[in-house]
């Protein structure tokens, strides 16, 4: 197993599901405010008004059984009760829409991006790039040792790559506490960019471009799925975001053979070289060389790539 | 002013006695073929949604057999259980198929054929006293387009889709899965299914409309009417201000797939998103197309069996109205991760969210109708009591769904499954086996057998919850829906769900017992096996009815 950004070990009930019966923990101030709306008010409204009906009923159920009350009452009216119960609905309501509200203009008045990273759906794979760190890649479902399907030359997943089928061969790696502005669209039919710690999930709509936003303070490994049916593989296009700390981040740039903003790319040699230089300086950038097509960096070689075709 | 008995006073000559002149049936081909009796052709419907029920049933069944375990282990199997071939990407192919197919037989060939074509039928002219439909053929004809429909459905089952045979592109259809992504007939006959879904309901609501409005009895004016018949005039103007729209977008969809148009191709100047929004503008009326004759049934059977008059009346009739008109601006809640802007998500989360007021309404009037009641519980009042209290539980969860912000992460995610579910399947369906059992009798001559029909409930009442609620903590777990393989980590909660599954299905298979040992065995049926409480007009007539009832209007004072 390889080390280094891009291949940080999960960590098991944080960015991926457990069986828990509830949110997952979110680690995004957006998500911190609506998974608390949700679980501090909606959720307890909800049982509230749900043991309410419940009790109520169960009350006219005993009360009001033939046993108990062989004479019906003819009362069909009672104009006091009705305004009631449809003012305190109403209440409620506002109640709830001014945090919802609130929420909403908090999810879309981002602060400006320090990372920009272009997502693009495909049947059935997503594909990153980072404009501004001449980074570009495709990230695949890693598949099981032994599932028959696997090509040979195909990596099998490992439990430090994440659970079966949320774990991808390249991981999309971002700054830790960074504003990342995510550009989301798809080539050939709709697909949605989706990660549950984060709060975000996004259409990603052909022939369309859409943004979304996170800030993530936590190192981690994120895991998220598809979330809008895209065909037969619908199910095995996950989505794998790395959180570094930001002189990792450069690192990872490094060996994807991108460049930090800003700095002057190199002529070619060795994207290796400046990624292990990287490693050991806390600095951000060093000078990365330029291109895909002539960096050597050995980086998580995907033979999903090169085996497009037997998608 | 309301449905109760002293407000309704009939003249004795309405006895039962008085029709057996008009009891001549035509002969077997003519009546059931070319039938122009609107109690026939809503027996017909019935027939039609029970059959359609057990194959929607049977799919989820391997649905949920599927996802008893992470891997793939039933889609590898012989076709129609699985792909049967031995490619991956047919065999998920095929769960697209199974999910599109479900959802389509559920909507339009279950539900909506069970609710409006067979309760609606037989009891619209039965409650507002009239002889019969106004347009009698035309109601036929409603429901010999629905056979066409389904057979074209289930035969887009042998065609290819793509990637595999069938159409997988969900019961949304969404461009350009439906257009440049799915090649092959099956999706063309799908959408033709539609179209002929479509025109069966638009036809049978102008149908509706024109009964309703022009042939009720003398005396029995629109705030006299039974709640269910209320209902279904709000649902057939729904039908017929909707389907046109969904009309419309899977013509533009057949066009795009065949005549080169780009309506959904941003590459020739058009819009992914433009379909969702005429989709759902249809979409979303339907789901209230669906659940509002159950709020009719539900209505008269508490009404019934709590021997009370309906409680707030004029708030039940016009509460479903609201839901009607509401439902129509409320359309792009579908949609909040398209990636619309804020002032749309801001309205759009607003304006969900005033439905649970009429719907609120509605729940409080059902529980004040039972107060002060003499209840007694007979099946069908225990399927009205689980459809309110499951009906609650699933619309305090829509108005989760409602927020724009926070369905950013319950969307697309089993939650939403829950959701839509227990409104639907324990809402919608509870409301049909609730008017099953109510009218059973009167339709049929016989009584059901009240100790089976418990048992059904109760089977039905568990298995639905243990299939259902668990989903909500898959959902907020972040499982997505239409997947056929999943993570371990989603392994325990599937489990249950499919466990409830068997307590479901066993649950049906004591209904249909009940069903054929009753019109077997079942003891004869009394004009009201119901008592005091069933005031409407139909259980003044014979059970069953006879073949033209009517002939001297009832008078309603």
């Amino acid at each position: 197993m390889e080390h280094g950004p891009g291949h940080m070990m999960p960590t098991p009930g944080i960015g991926e599901p457990d069986g828990r019966k509830g949110i997952q923990m979110q680690v995004t101030p957006i998500g911190e405010e609506a998974s608390a709306f949700h679980n501090n008010w909606l959720l307890p409204l909800c049982a509230v008004i749900s043991i309410f009906v419940l009790a109520l009923l169960l009350y006219a159920i005993v009360r009001f059984r033939r046993g108990a009350n062989p004479t019906p009452s003819r009362n069909s009216h009672n104009t006091v009760i009705e305004v009631v119960w449809t003012l305190v609905p109403v209440l409620i309501l506002v109640g709830i829409a001014i945090p919802s509200i609130r929420l909403l203009r908090h999810q879309y008045t981002p602060p400006p991006a320090d990372v920009t990273v272009k997502v693009t759906g495909h049947q059935w794979y997503w594909s990153y790039e980072l404009p501004d760190h001449g980074v570009s890649f495709d990230s695949y479902m890693l598949k099981e040792n032994n599932d028959p399907t696997r090509q040979a030359n195909q990596r099998a997943r490992t439990d430090a790559d994440g659970p079966p089928l949320l774990a991808v061969d390249n991981r999309l790696v971002i700054p830790q506490g960074k504003v990342v502005k995510f550009i989301v669209t798809a080539d050939d039919v709709i697909h949605s960019f989706a990660m549950p710690a984060f709060w975000i999930k996004q259409d990603a709509n052909p022939g369309q471009l859409h943004e979304t936003w996170a800030k993530v303070d936590r190192p981690g490994v994120y895991f998220g799925q598809c979330s809008e049916l895209c065909g037969a593989r619908h199910g095995f296009m996950p989505i794998a975001i790395e959180v570094v700390p930001a002189a990792q981040f450069a690192e990872w740039v490094g060996s994807k053979g991108g460049h930090m903003p800003g700095a002057t790319p190199a002529a070619a040699p060795a994207a290796a070289q400046a990624s292990t230089n990287a490693a050991g300086n806390a600095t951000p950038a060093p000078a990365v060389a330029g291109t895909a097509t002539v960096n050597p960096a050995p980086a998580p070689q995907n033979p999903n790539v090169a085996n497009r075709t037997n998608q | 002013m309301s449905t109760t008995a002293d407000s309704l006073h009939l003249r004795p000559h309405e006895a039962h006695d008085a029709h057996h002149g008009e009891d001549h049936k035509p002969g077997f081909f003519v009546r059931w073929f070319m039938s122009t009796n609107h109690k026939d052709i809503g027996t017909l419907y019935l027939i039609f949604a029970i059959v359609a029920g057990i194959i929607g049933g049977a799919i989820s069944g391997i649905m949920r057999w599927e996802l008893m375990e992470p891997g793939i282990q039933v889609l590898n199997r012989a076709w129609p259980i699985g792909a049967g071939t031995a490619n991956f990407d047919e065999w998920a192919h095929h769960w697209n198929v199974l999910i599109t197919a479900h959802g389509l037989i559920m909507v339009f060939f279950m539900v909506m054929p069970a609710m409006i074509g067979g309760f609606g039928n037989w009891f619209v002219p039965l409650m507002i006293g009239a002889p019969d439909m106004a347009f009698p053929r035309m109601n036929n004809i409603s429901f010999w387009l629905l056979i066409p429909s389904f057979l074209l459905l289930l035969g887009s089952t042998f065609v290819s889709g793509g990637t595999g045979l069938g159409a997988g592109t969900g019961w949304t259809v969404y461009a350009p899965l439906s257009t440049s992504g799915s090649a092959g007939p099956a999706v063309d006959m799908a959408i033709f299914s539609l179209h002929l879904a479509g025109a069966s309901s638009i036809l049978g609501a102008i149908n509706f409309i024109t009964t309703i409005f022009n042939m009720r009895a003398p005396g029995m004016t629109l705030h006299k009417m039974p709640l269910f018949v209320w209902s279904v005039l709000v649902t057939a103007f729904l039908l017929l201000l909707a389907l046109p729209v969904l009309a419309g977008a899977i013509t533009m969809l057949l066009t795009d797939r065949n005549f080169g148009t780009t309506f959904f191709d941003a590459s020739g100047g058009g819009n992914v998103v433009l379909y969702q929004h005429l989709f759902w503008f249809f979409g979303h009326p339907e789901v209230y197309i669906m659940i509002l004759p159950g709020f009719g049934m539900v209505s008269q059977i508490v009404a019934t069996f709590s021997r009370k008059p309906v409680f707030g009346y004029l708030g039940m009739a016009y509460a479903m109205v609201a839901i009607g008109v509401i439902g129509f601006v409320v359309w792009a809640h579908h949609m909040f991760t398209t990636g619309m802007n804020v002032d749309e998500k801001m309205y759009f989360t607003a304006a969900t969210m005033i439905i649970a007021v009429p719907t609120g309404v509605k729940i409080f009037s059902w529980i004040a109708t039972m107060w002060g009641g003499s209840i007694t519980f007979e099946t069908p009042m225990l399927w009205a009591i689980g459809f309110i209290f499951l009906f609650t539980v699933g619309g305090v969860t829509g108005v989760v769904l409602a927020n724009g912000g926070v369905d950013n992460y319950m969307h697309d995610t089993y939650y939403v499954v829950a959701h839509f579910h227990y409104v639907l399947s324990l809402g919608a369906v509870f409301a049909i086996f609730g008017g099953f059992y109510y009218w059973f009798p009167k339709m049929s001559g016989r009584m059901y057998n009240e100790l089976l029909g418990k048992v059904h409930f109760f089977l039905m009442f568990i298995g639905v919850n243990v299939i259902f609620f668990p989903m909500h903590f898959l959902g907020l777990d972040g499982m997505p829906r239409r997947i056929p393989d999943y993570t371990p980590a989603f392994r325990e909660w599937n489990q249950v769900a499919t466990y409830g599954y068997m307590i479901t299905i066993a649950g049906v298979a004591v209904f249909f017992v009940n069903i054929l040992w009753s019109l077997a065995a079942g003891k004869k049926a009394p004009d009201n096996p119901w008592g005091e409480g069933a005031t409407t007009l139909e259980w003044t007539l014979s059970s069953p009815p006879p073949f033209h009832q009517y002939s001297t209007l009832p008078r309603i004072d």
